[in-house]
């Protein structure tokens, strides 16, 4: 037990702060502004996200150039790992967004650059996982995807930079309107987004990390047959 | 990388002599740009200037897509292992890429001429309009050549990959593409339309380099 707590701290950290999160997201007092109301508790669980997919991503891509440089196919796994959970973090993150936007912007879906962004996003990295799906032998795939992954991270980059730029959106943030991190977080709601931010992306990180571990199992099956 | 230039025109002769001698890609990517645009007119007749502007890059992202695609599955895999011993792999993306913005610039001129002859040419600031027609095809050849040569390694289902793999990967671009040629055909110039172009030019230099950097792992396998 005493080793389990040394070595798995962490993901009773998670649990801990997804807890506080949760508990504390909801019953802790949060600023009233017109619209947005108490669906500004969102932020506790939207934007962490965002978080966790962006981060899960650029490990992936890591593994991915590792791969490239030394065609181990352990890191291969990782990197598909990545992509996966952050696509789950992805889908999740466009859920809430859409609706959050139904009750303040009146749509689940108004043509908002930012989620045709997120939405194009999750089309490229679900082409990855048709890519993959598509090669039998699994030197080949781990190279093929290997190569298409750099390139998606690129264009997830020019994505997320440059199209919601291209018009006007009511995203929070985005053409002064009001977001977090400037003046209408205030005290309360940043005691409780900064743990939620850590405890989601430790989660994401706990995810792939099981799912590593069972592509591995896998893995070492299907090389002693 | 004396040795480079010298492969990659070589490269690029022999595609050029191969599609010539064959007639068959090129006539028939001409001949699909062409009904494209008779379905175009036949669907319009009359057609205000965004639908104008969106349907000729439709119309471009098609063919540019049909075009790109046969770019290494024509070479059969006895051919390709030749290649592997005589050239750099740097030469083989060069020439291709080279070739495929040679093309797409030949297709676009030809859609455009089309394109205007029948549905009636709305766009008032056209040189805008050709900067953002040059732009993206340099885009659509680097980024659809090394989507080919990623669907290429999927043997024969890679018809099918080209479009899925290709299409969410040139959005971004394809979003710049129809905001400055929006822009051109309503002849309004914004204080973006500079950093919208900059950023086009970017977005070409990295996918190109991207290609450049990326093939010769996927050609080694």
């Amino acid at each position: 037990m005493n080793t389990l707590l040394h070595k798995n701290w962490w993901k009773y950290l998670s649990v801990a702060l997804l807890l506080f999160t949760i508990i504390g997201g909801m019953l802790l007092p949060a600023p009233r502004l017109p619209i947005l109301n108490e669906t500004i508790r969102n932020l506790y669980f939207h934007v962490p996200m965002w978080f966790g997919m962006i981060l899960l991503l650029l490990m992936s891509l890591v593994y991915s150039i590792k791969y490239l440089r030394g065609y181990n196919l352990q890191h291969d796994v990782v990197a598909s790992a990545g992509v996966e959970v952050a696509l789950w973090f992805g889908v999740l993150g466009l859920v809430t967004g859409m609706v959050w936007a139904k009750f303040t912007w009146g749509e689940y879906w108004s043509n908002d650059p930012k989620q045709l962004a997120s939405a194009v996003g999750l089309l490229m990295y679900l082409a990855y996982f048709i890519l993959r799906s598509a090669i039998d032998d699994d030197d080949k795939r781990a190279l093929v995807s290997a190569v298409y992954n750099v390139v998606a991270f690129f264009v997830f980059i020019v994505l997320i930079g440059i199209l919601p730029r291209l018009a006007n959106s009511l995203h929070p943030g985005a053409d002064g309107n009001p977001a977090f991190g400037q003046y209408d977080l205030d005290h309360w709601m940043r005691l409780v987004f900064y743990p939620a931010i850590l405890g989601w992306t430790l989660l994401g990180v706990w995810l792939a990390s099981l799912l590593v571990r069972l592509r591995l199992l896998a893995l070492s099956g299907r090389q002693d047959d | 990388m004396n040795g480079i230039i010298a492969q990659t025109l070589y490269l690029l002769q022999k595609d050029l002599l191969l599609d010539w001698r064959q007639g068959y890609a090129i006539s028939s990517i001409l001949l699909y740009v062409c009904s494209s645009v008779m379905v175009a007119y036949m669907a319009f007749i009359e057609i205000d200037a965004i639908a104008w502007v969106a349907v000729f890059w439709l119309i471009m992202l098609f063919a540019s897509v049909n075009a790109t695609t046969k770019s290494f599955v024509q070479e059969g895999s006895g051919r390709l292992l030749y290649y592997y011993t005589v050239v750099s792999p740097q030469a083989v993306i060069l020439s291709k890429m080279i070739y495929n913005v040679g093309l797409l610039l030949v297709l676009a001129i030809l859609t455009l001429g089309i394109y205007s002859l029948l549905l009636g040419n709305p766009v008032q600031n056209i040189g805008l309009f050709l900067t953002a027609v040059v732009l993206g095809v340099v885009g659509f050849g680097c980024c659809f050549t090394l989507i080919a040569a990623i669907a290429a390694k999927t043997g024969n289902r890679n018809a099918t990959l080209m479009p899925i793999l290709s299409f969410p990967v040139i959005i971004p671009m394809l979003g710049l593409l129809i905001v400055l040629s929006k822009n051109a055909a309503a002849g309004i110039q914004t204080p973006n339309t500079f950093r919208d172009i900059q950023n086009l030019v970017a977005i070409d230099a990295v996918l190109a380099a991207l290609a450049f950097l990326l093939f010769p792992y996927l050609w080694k396998e």
